[in-house]
């Protein structure tokens, strides 16, 4: 017999992104004993170096797209989108944690490394045609997550954060491995193409099992993306878990689990997707409507972000029930715009909090405006955005997302779903309320001197809302491109 | 045959056996070295089965590591106590019902015979072909099975391990 390693260099370069952040994350730990002393700021130099190339090598390796290591990887433009994304946010939640890190006197590599791993799971998930691919690279990012969550080990709420996400964590990700399980049973394979060649074959198995494992898995799913009913953890984790944690669990690990929704639902279980259709359906009108009025009751900023962050699941989970290519192409430009916007509220919202982020109600973001009105601008251009007000990236997503909700028929849910943003619009405008037009408070009198990263960490996700906003056809057409390549 | 059979009920005894005193002796040490002979009994069953790689990664690894991190464990932890207390808790009726359930779904499986696990033979599920006895040893098929073709999760599956072996140092560390 041939010895024969499977692994080619074409299949490799497939894989490219993910080498360069496993090797880097390593080399920070192993780097640590030479850097820590001299200059802490290099292990985040270093990160965003390593994703800015494995941004490059997610580009070059869709210069040659196919699949890799017998069909276990796909190299698509839809991979290569989400790979792209977790990785922009990745470097969007580095910036705001030299100053945060540094304020909590926490710099360590571990925090990039683990960040870092946590990315490389999630191009895994987003380049992933096999289950047992996505469900290791779910694992290596939520692993990752659930330490990055309790990192302030001093602080109670971290703790509380870290707990609660392990342990509903892990749960969510039992039944996520018992719908492979069932999946494996009945059709006998794990990967995406095979599986769905066999449902929509002449001699298809019974729909009974296939559906339980789609349910299985749309829960384990869902709790990954804070869906409701699924998202009793988000609040208590964004609040707790040190600020550019929460906002790069808001976007970068939802966007990945976005990415693996849409393949094995529109993929692998397509030739089904009247059976889950409904489950879909009911899981995206109470999201909206649990996230939304739950977040109009909250006086604390992240916890009304953790709560508005489970209404844009909502959001996202309506393009997916249109089960269509416009829908798929919504849903990706939605969560570009929805990872600028929400990583730019929480950036702003970890530099007013200050010291031991004592300062996070939203009675702290009082006078804002006249105090920093750098800040309440940068502040203002995102809310508006996580609104949909036009001319910014929000608006455009949630247009997309209506309009393919439309073409698909799915007139009651996009009515629904806009009564929803009307609700929305209420508790982000209570916080401009609050920021121009009441006398500054205690916390806003606190002014830290702003770093260079810092303002990079405020700017680059403002330039993105409004890029998003004023030019969406740019991405829009990237990833309408690729939304054809999912099936 | 007749010496396989006597074989198969020496191996299960053990594991019966060894089970039995695992959960009933009230010092965790000996709970533990009943829990090895269990294992072991476990191991001579896999051997009985022609699956010498399950039978050696059982010795190698259960029977030998995770036992050894057992036995720390309990090293660790404050034994009096704990022997001090009653075996059995007020969960019983739970147990009870989940033992009775598991024994009627393995009682089912056995009286429908090899037809029970024919869920699927239409959909390219593995057929009876596929585990017919081959001259090749399962250790080589496995391997062929885990180095080619499943390559790309047995390697990342690794950096699994990095990152909780990590997380876990992260959260143990006296000081960040």
């Amino acid at each position: 017999m041939p010895v024969n390693f499977g692994a080619t260099a074409t299949d490799l370069i497939r894989f490219l992104p993910e080498i360069i952040l496993t090797v880097m994350g390593t080399a920070l730990m192993v780097l640590d004993p030479v850097l820590h002393k001299r200059a802490s700021h290099a292990f985040g130099h270093l990160s965003i170096f390593a994703l800015l190339a494995g941004i490059g090598g997610a580009v070059y390796a869709q210069s040659n797209p196919g699949t890799a290591f017998g069909g276990m990887l796909v190299v698509d433009g839809f991979a290569t989108y989400f790979r792209v994304l977790v990785m922009v946010v990745g470097i969007l939640t580095i910036l705001p944690s030299y100053g945060f890190l540094a304020r909590q006197q926490a710099e360590t590599s571990e925090y990039h490394a683990l960040l870092l791993f946590s990315i490389a799971g999630q191009c895994m998930m987003a380049a992933a045609n096999d289950l047992i691919i996505v469900f290791i690279g779910l694992e290596i990012s939520s692993i990752s997550s659930y330490v990055l969550a309790g990192y302030l080990r001093d602080d109670k709420r971290s703790n509380e954060a870290a707990l609660k996400y392990f342990l509903l964590g892990s749960f969510a990700t039992a039944f996520f491995l018992y719908g492979v399980a069932i999946t494996y049973g009945t059709v006998g394979t794990v990967n995406l193409t095979a599986i769905r060649a066999a449902l929509s074959g002449a001699d298809a198995p019974p729909v009974v099992f296939i559906t339980l494992a789609a349910a299985l898995m749309f829960v384990g799913l869902g709790f990954k993306v804070s869906a409701a009913p699924f998202q009793v953890w988000a609040p208590d984790v964004y609040q707790g878990a040190p600020t550019p944690v929460a906002a790069f669990l808001s976007a970068g690990p939802k966007a990945a689990a976005f990415a693996v929704f849409l393949r094995i639902f529109l993929t692998a279980f397509g030739p089904i997707g009247a059976d889950w259709l409904p489950l879909v359906w009911m899981a995206a009108l109470l999201s909206m409507t649990v996230g939304n009025f739950a977040a109009l009751m909250q006086t604390n900023v992240k916890r009304m972000l953790a709560y508005s962050s489970i209404a844009h699941a909502g959001y996202v989970l309506v393009a997916l029930t249109a089960q269509s290519d416009t829908g798929t192409a919504a849903a990706m430009f939605y969560l570009a715009a929805y990872a600028f916007m929400n990583i730019g509220a929480f950036a702003v919202v970890s530099h007013v909090s200050g010291r031991g982020e004592r300062y996070q109600n939203i009675d702290d973001l009082a006078g804002l405006g006249r105090k920093q009105p750098m800040m309440a601008a940068m502040l203002t251009i995102f809310l508006l955005s996580l609104i949909g007000v036009p001319l910014t990236g929000g608006f455009f997503g949630k247009f997309y997302i209506f309009k393919a909700a439309l073409e698909s028929h799915l007139v009651w849910l996009a009515v629904l779903g806009l009564l929803n943003s009307a609700v929305a619009a209420y508790y982000y405008l209570r916080i401009l309320v609050m920021v121009y037009m009441h006398e500054p408070g205690e916390a806003a009198g606190q002014t830290e001197p702003l770093t260079p990263g810092f303002r990079l960490a405020l700017i680059l996700p403002a330039l993105g809302t409004l890029f998003l906003g004023i030019f969406p056809t740019w991405v829009l057409d990237c990833a309408g491109k690729s939304a054809t390549l999912v099936k | 045959m007749l010496i396989d059979t006597i074989f198969f009920y020496v191996f299960a005894l053990l594991t019966l056996g060894g089970g039995l005193l695992t959960i009933t002796r009230r010092n965790a040490v000996h709970s533990a070295l009943s829990l090895i002979v269990s294992l072991l009994g476990v191991a001579g069953l896999y051997l009985m089965q022609q699956a010498e790689f399950l039978f050696a990664v059982q010795i190698v690894l259960y029977v030998g590591g995770i036992m050894v991190l057992f036995l720390f464990v309990i090293m660790l932890v404050n034994l009096d106590l704990s022997a001090k207390e009653r075996q059995f808790n007020g969960q019983w009726m739970v147990a009870l019902v989940a033992v009775a359930a598991v024994g009627a779904e393995i009682s089912w499986f056995l009286y429908r015979g090899q037809g029970a696990f024919q869920l699927a033979d239409t959909a390219g599920a593995p057929s009876a072909a596929a585990f017919a006895v081959t001259t090749t040893g399962n250790t080589e098929i496995l391997a062929d099975v885990l180095f080619q073709e499943y390559l790309l999760p047995f390697e990342i599956a690794s950096i699994l391990l990095l990152v909780a072996v990590v997380g876990a140092v992260v959260m143990a560390k006296k000081r960040i």
